[in-house]
């Protein structure tokens, strides 16, 4: 009987463990298979919502009340967090690009450092990063809450199109907002790390402004502004999409709006990327 | 033959033809077939998670069947896409489960909402008489200017249902409209039923498992059980029936 139940626990191990472990992979092999299919069909479903949405934007009834509305709650809302996250990254890399510049005696050109530093990449990146976090997960968490209020299905029985009223002007906003957020950070960055090589190093005002205007040119000013565009279309998609397709009740409203803020964190990292090597290579 | 091409009383409006749904692996019908009459109210009634809800939003293209069709005006709902179906929806209005009321809107725009996507030829004023006159059928005047979050349960299914007949539909469905409400908010509700068809005629689709409410407002009952329409009829008929399932329910909430 004792036979028939199982092999003995020790006996032979290379020859029971080895199906064992291909089993083991097996099983670890398949969720993951299972993970990449649900992420590639979220990512279809993403592009296929910002087609939807981009195409309804200025169908009419154009609804520039909404996206006024929008602009107002997701960009003027998000200033103080704006602004105190330029503050405090102009503040540290002119501290630490002035510390590093005095060993080799070029502190005098810590302003070229930061300000292309600043427009080209800390500027676009920390704002979405922030305020992406706030924008996203508020819009996830407004519509999840609508999706499981069935109110996203009252907007379609009430003929309306819930794409045309809630994400197309969500959208708008987001490409309006970040820009010029990032275009806030660049300017109260600049002044924030004057401030600080001023009193550190007793670098005169006039001296580090010439410097960075000197070498800053429209392209590195434009180039984050940009990238700060695509920045706000992706945070606002991904939002919108999670919100759309929470499941679950309250609990899915909180997971997707955990989601939303990882999904769009880590877009705007690899998005950086890629925008960053097309801009140089422009 | 499609039905609800004509206009006579009586005549089927809607009909639901051998519909399967499922969720997953979980079937939720598996040959439905139900026919609805212009003009009557018939409620739909059955246990929790039988899919009575599914029902009234396949018919307005909210969820779509996996097979079968849904005639409603000579058209198989099932294949119409989101612009056909908005013609649909203008004339079958939905009242919600939780009302499903806006709540970045105040009550009056709530109820506006529908007449300015549907009606935009509507003035300001009309919109606003029109407001104020669907909520005195509700007896809900004067809360214009109320949100959502100010009303009560009871108050808050009002007002979705004075948002869903502002647009004057042709047919009304009301998804559990008096669960979770107190007894007279429950009688409310009953009579409010009764009064919209005597005053616009429209017929009604009811879903509940409240057997008081839909023995006082039905024409006709039907009894979704084992994932089919098992049983349908008059009150009288119903409450007559021997059929197993209608007994067990009519029996448990009756006593």
């Amino acid at each position: 009987m004792s036979d028939e139940a199982g092999p003995p626990p020790s006996a032979e191990p290379t020859e029971t463990a080895l199906p064992e472990m291909v089993q083991q992979e097996l099983e670890n092999i398949l969720p993951l298979t299972a993970r990449i299919r649900h992420g590639v069909m979220q990512l279809g479903g993403i592009v296929v919502m910002m087609m939807q949405a981009l195409r309804r934007m200025f169908s009419r009834p154009v609804g520039l009340g909404e996206m006024a509305y929008q602009i107002e709650v997701l960009g003027v809302r998000s200033l103080s967090i704006a602004t105190l996250t330029a503050v405090f990254a102009g503040l540290v890399i002119s501290l630490q690009f002035a510390f590093f510049l005095a060993r080799f005696g070029v502190q005098h050109t810590v302003g070229k450092v930061v300000v292309l530093t600043l427009f080209r990449e800390l500027g676009p990146v920390l704002t979405a990063l922030t305020v992406g976090a706030r924008i996203g997960s508020g819009i996830t968490a407004e519509l999840g809450s609508m999706k499981v209020t069935e109110q996203l299905d009252a907007i379609r029985a009430l003929g309306a199109d819930p794409i045309k009223k809630l994400v197309s002007p969500r959208l708008f906003a987001c490409s309006i907002v970040l820009p010029a957020l990032t275009a806030l950070a660049d300017v109260l960055g600049l002044i924030a790390g004057s401030v600080v090589v001023k009193s550190q190093y007793e670098i005169p005002f006039d001296q580090y402004f010439r410097s960075a205007l000197e070498t800053a040119t429209l392209v590195d000013f434009g180039s984050g502004i940009a990238k700060s565009a695509v920045f706000g279309i992706i945070i606002a998609i991904v939002g919108c999409y999670k919100g759309f397709t929470v499941e679950g009740g309250t609990e899915g409203v909180g997971r997707a709006t955990t989601e939303t803020v990882a999904i769009a964190s880590v877009s705007v990292c690899l998005s950086d990327f890629f925008l960053t090597k097309l801009f140089l290579a422009l | 033959m499609t039905p609800g091409a004509g206009a006579q009383k009586g005549e089927v409006l809607i009909r639901f033809e051998h519909v399967v749904k499922a969720f997953g692996t979980k079937r939720i019908y598996d040959d439905l077939s139900l026919d609805i009459r212009r003009g009557e109210t018939i409620t739909i009634i059955g246990g929790s998670g039988t899919g009575k809800s599914v029902l009234l939003k396949c018919l307005i293209g909210l969820m779509y069947p996996d097979s079968g069709h849904i005639w409603f005006e000579g058209r198989d709902v099932t294949t119409l896409d989101e612009t056909q179906l908005r013609e649909v929806r203008r004339k079958v209005a939905m009242v919600f489960q939780g009302a499903a009321l806006f709540d970045s809107l105040s009550v009056a725009e709530n109820i506006a909402y529908p007449l300015h996507e549907q009606m935009p030829e509507l003035g300001a004023h009309e919109v606003a008489d029109r407001v104020a006159s669907v909520l005195e059928m509700v007896n809900l005047p004067g809360i214009e200017s109320l949100r959502p979050s100010d009303l009560s349960g009871g108050m808050r299914k009002r007002v979705g249902l004075a948002r869903a007949i502002a647009v004057e539909p042709e047919i009304v469905l009301f998804d559990e409209p008096t669960t979770g409400l107190d007894p007279i908010s429950v009688r409310i509700i009953d009579e409010l039923i009764l009064s919209l068809k005597k005053k616009l005629g429209s017929t009604q689709i009811v879903v509940t498992h409240d057997m008081e409410s839909a023995f006082h407002v039905s024409d006709r009952i039907a009894m979704l059980s084992r994932r089919t329409i098992v049983e349908q009829g008059t009150v009288q008929q119903m409450k007559a029936s021997r059929h197993p399932d209608v007994r067990a329910f009519f029996d448990a909430r009756v006593a």
